[in-house]
């Protein structure tokens, strides 16, 4: 059941109900002169948490300083942070709450993002659905989206960006870097106000066309960051989605040094052409190898787009090793089954992790006799080699094929 | 026949500290006093005498309809009426046998069926006009609620199948009049389950009141010339055979497929359990494993089929519930047998007629505690659900957490006699967290159970030091069970509070053996 509606009174509703619903809640606010606070509960975990769950939305309501409500609640087992969110959002839709919230407790935050982490895998959450969150860093990809964007109706970016605000805060994404898909500007900078505060790793950019796009979020980040105190680094990871963003991929790349990564999104980019996406991505060779040259020229990682046949594990296989020899370090996954086959895509072999580890154990004999020239068996060894050999066998143990 | 509600029950404490009554439905009962500690003495049940003289010569034992049956059987008010669950949702016969008896006008019966279904729920109804006085069977849905409600006059008695069995052999439940719905049978009442247009398989759950019952009906809507082969029922036990125009709904029988889970948080679970077997040892050439016809169960036997073929590794047999997916470690030469209690899809079903290697057993094989020897305890390891375990490992399977009844039994009971018995459970189902400080009712003792796997992790149990260290080393995410318990409680946002059963028995858990293991409280 879907009854998300805003009404012009001083009501407002956010969330979902019904049979079919899990793990979220259905909250309606009607704010009213007086009489105090009056919630109704209905909750299929009552039992277990309904004595909680009315504390929280007593608590909730106090931070945003409504002092006469009435609250009708209906619970399909939500957790903590979600039942902040909906009441939040149900309550700013009534006009209600402005400029003040409730922020779940915080969950200890991850070690800070290196620029050059590992990016193989990225999965994509829906913001608006808070059941994929609690369980998507089990399934291990280098990093989760919380997307704001394509996969949040229109009507409901208000309160994905509540929800993804509290997940960013209470929910424990264990090793994964923890990015956000923030919607096109001007609606991304709403965005950016809620969220960077929650300290996210990395801000994905969508349909990015120009470098003074990512200059504009870079600054807005800057200056959230220096109000807040927040001193990690928070990364930026463009997406060009059109021929124009091709055209313009080194600039944008370049357009700040908080840019980490650089990626494409071909659904729009084949729209953009008028071209049909195939299995094979024929067409759109020319514009991932432009990424990739792109990125490399401008220092930062070149990312993949998304394998959108969640049922075709060959065809992903087939993909992420075709991207990885195309100068690819990573891809994005819809679903958490595509996360294992994208790593052993993006796993150097036997033969290259083995050939990279006899070139840096000859370098570092060079180093220690205090020679300048590197040379293996008969062969002299360039510097930009063994540079490339230092770098696959950092990567190979971060992947963990080799100790 | 005694009434709940009229009378105050004595209760005693049981080995585990659990308050059980000392009588129900009027007659003794032994509190639970521990795995293996109840020795009973004396002599098996049996029926009375019969003569082949008494019945015709020409072997025909068909009568006109069910209720001329029951007449011909003698039914009387309080007798103990049998069913069996092979067809599960879509049985017909149970309901037909009720309502007859109805009709000739008996009252206060106990209906024993081996297992109760939603298609069943008319009994509520017969249950209210007098016809039923009590079940002693698994009860869910509307039948659970009515029974944990307090609305039945008697207890309900909640056995594993083989604790069915047990107490049909030592006397505990002695069956007046059992009425067995078969998908093939001859005019002597030979039956089989594995054809006809209701075929389902197995009719294992029949046996014991094939052999014990005062009584013995068959109904069939395929009826073939005799001999009916294979016979899995004797007709040399049956009493009258009753053609009827269809025993059920074949749709609702068997699956056409059975569907293996798409949550990736179960898939999760179900690689961790297969791993687990790999990791410590267990899947080796020759070993055994059951698996039920759950959706992590049905995934785990996918993962564990990749890592045997990997291995080069072969099961000696495993047990079903069988679906397509045992059907097909059958066929691809993974497994030697398949021993099968119960039959899940139409795979199943075809494999068991056609394939001598696909064996049907009865809970006497398999689960049995009056035989001489358990099958259960030869099966290497077995996977199984639960809706609450404790720290202790002690599991729920019969209830919610809020008390109301849930599931029957089953055979998972009996299966945790196997060398390693493992729950897959989600750590957390919505808010309500899966590992709890006391299980609300006490379905299997913690000492029987091994292995927990979680989407979070996997807790062994404390006391198996010899699977602590096998898996010693290995990538897998072993844990404490307290630490996981923890976690989850975190992300739930602090302990549940424990729901408010009230005060008044309104069914027991028995033990394999007969012992009363818990008490199942009415709730508002």
């Amino acid at each position: 059941m879907n009854s998300v509606e805003t009404k012009p009174s001083h009501s407002g509703e956010a969330g979902h109900w019904g049979k079919d619903i899990r793990s979220d809640l259905h909250v309606a606010f009607e704010a009213r002169e007086n009489g105090g606070i009056e919630i109704s509960l209905e909750s299929r975990v009552a039992p277990y948490y309904g004595q909680a769950i009315m504390e929280q939305a007593r608590a909730v309501l106090a931070a945003l300083g409504v002092e006469h409500a009435r609250v009708a609640i209906h619970d399909e087992g939500a957790l903590p942070f979600t039942i902040g969110a909906r009441i939040e959002a149900a309550t700013r839709r009534a006009g209600a709450g402005a400029g003040k919230h409730w922020l779940p407790e915080q969950h200890r935050l991850p070690p800070p993002s290196p620029k050059e982490r590992l990016r193989r895998s990225r999965l994509y959450l829906p913001g608006s659905e808070p059941k994929y969150f609690i369980n998507a860093a089990l399934h291990a990809p280098d990093a989760v989206i919380l997307d704001l964007e394509d996969s949040v109706h229109r009507d409901e970016k208000d309160t994905a960006r509540i929800l993804v605000r509290n997940a960013l805060r209470a929910v424990d994404f264990g090793a994964c870097e923890r990015m956000v898909r923030i919607n096109q500007l001007p609606l991304g900078l709403e965005d950016l106000a809620a969220i960077v505060g929650q300290s996210p790793d990395l801000i994905l950019m969508p349909k990015v066309e120009q470098p003074d796009q990512v200059a504009e979020v870079g600054r807005m980040i800057a200056e959230i960051k220096s109000r807040e105190g927040i001193t990690r680094p928070l990364w930026i990871m463009p997406i060009l989605e059109s021929a124009l963003g091709i055209e313009n991929a080194f600039a944008i790349a370049a357009a700040s040094e908080h840019v980490a990564a650089l990626t494409i999104g071909l659904e729009d980019y084949t729209a953009d052409l008028g071209v049909t996406k195939t299995a094979e991505g024929r067409e759109s060779q020319y514009a991932r190898s432009r990424v990739v040259n792109a990125a490399h020229a401008a220092g930062v990682q070149a990312i993949d787009s998304v394998y959108g046949d969640v049922g075709d594990m060959d065809g992903l296989r087939r993909w992420g090793e075709a991207s990885r020899a195309m100068g690819f370090e990573g891809m994005g996954c819809i679903h958490p089954g595509q996360i294992r086959v994208i790593h052993e895509a993006f796993r150097p072999t036997a033969a290259e992790i083995g050939k990279a580890q006899k070139i840096v154990a000859a370098f570092e004999d060079a180093q220690s006799k205090g020679l300048a020239v590197v040379s293996l068996g008969s062969k002299m060894i360039d510097p930009p080699v063994v540079h490339r050999a230092v770098k696959l066998v950092e990567r190979a143990k971060a992947m963990g094929a080799i100790s | 026949m005694s009434d709940i509600s009229s009378k105050r029950l004595e209760l005693a404490h049981n080995a585990l500290g659990r308050a059980v009554p000392t009588t129900v439905n009027g007659k003794p009962q032994i509190p639970f006093p521990g795995v293996g500690k109840f020795q009973p003495r004396g002599r098996k049940a049996a029926p009375p005498i019969s003569s082949n003289k008494d019945y015709p010569d020409a072997g025909d034992k068909r009568v006109a309809d069910l209720e001329t049956a029951l007449r011909k059987c003698g039914l009387r008010d309080g007798m103990v009426i049998s069913n069996h669950h092979h067809l599960r949702d879509g049985d017909k016969v149970a309901m037909m046998a009720l309502e007859a008896a109805a009709r000739i006008g008996a009252k206060d019966l106990m209906w024993f069926p081996s297992a109760s279904f939603p298609s069943q729920q008319g009994a509520i109804e017969l249950m209210k006009k007098g016809v039923i006085h009590h079940i002693e069977g698994s009860m869910n849905g509307p039948l659970g609620d009515y029974c944990t409600q307090g609305k039945m006059r008697g207890m309900g008695v909640l056995r594993s199948h083989g604790g069915r069995y047990q107490a049909i052999q030592d006397g505990e439940v002695h069956v007046d009049i059992a009425v067995i719905a078969a998908p093939t049978a001859d005019f002597f009442g030979n039956a089989d389950g594995s054809h006809g247009k209701s075929a389902c398989g197995s009719l294992g759950f029949a046996l014991a009141d094939s052999t014990y019952a005062d009584h013995v009906i068959v109904v069939t809507d395929n009826l073939v010339p005799f001999p009916c082969v294979p016979w899995q029922i004797q007709g040399n036990n049956v009493d009258y055979v009753v053609e009827v125009e269809s025993i059920g709904d074949p749709a609702k029988i068997v699956s056409g497929t059975t569907q293996i889970t798409r949550s990736p948080d179960r898939l999760r679970i179900a690689e961790l359990v297969a791993t687990f077997l790999r990791e410590a040892g267990i899947m080796k050439n020759g070993f055994s494993f059951q698996a039920g016809a759950g959706g992590i169960a049905l995934a785990f036997v996918q993962y564990l089929k990749g890592m045997m073929k990997e291995d080069g590794v072969k099961a000696r047999f495993v047990r079903g519930g069988s679906t397509k997916f045992l059907v097909e470690l059958l066929q691809e030469g993974l497994t030697d047998y398949i021993l099968d209690g119960q039959t899940f899809d139409l795979d199943g079903v075809k494999s068991m007629a056609n394939d001598p290697r696909h064996v049907a057993t009865s809970p006497f094989t398999s689960y049995n505690y009056h035989g001489k020897g358990n099958f259960a305890s030869l099966v290497d390891a077995v996977v199984l659900g639960a809706t609450e375990v404790d720290v202790n490992f002690n599991a729920n399977v019969v209830t919610h957490s809020d008390g109301r009844l849930l599931h029957g039994i089953g055979g998972w009971q009996n299966c945790l006699f196997s060398g390693c018995s493992i729950l897959a459970l989600p750590s957390f189902r919505d808010r309500i967290p899966v590992i709890v400080d006391e299980v609300t009712t006490m379905t299997g003792p913690g000492e029987m159970i091994d292995v927990i796997v979680t989407e979070r992790g996997i807790a062994i149990n404390p006391r198996r030091t010899d699977l602590l260290h096998a898996v010693m080393g290995s990538k897998l995410p072993i844990r404490p069970i307290e630490d996981i318990k923890e976690e989850v409680e975190k992300i739930c946002g602090g302990k549940p509070a424990r729901p408010k059963l009230g005060d008044r028995p309104c069914a027991v858990v028995k033990w394999v053996d007969g012992t009363v293991l818990d008490t199942v409280w009415q709730v508002e």
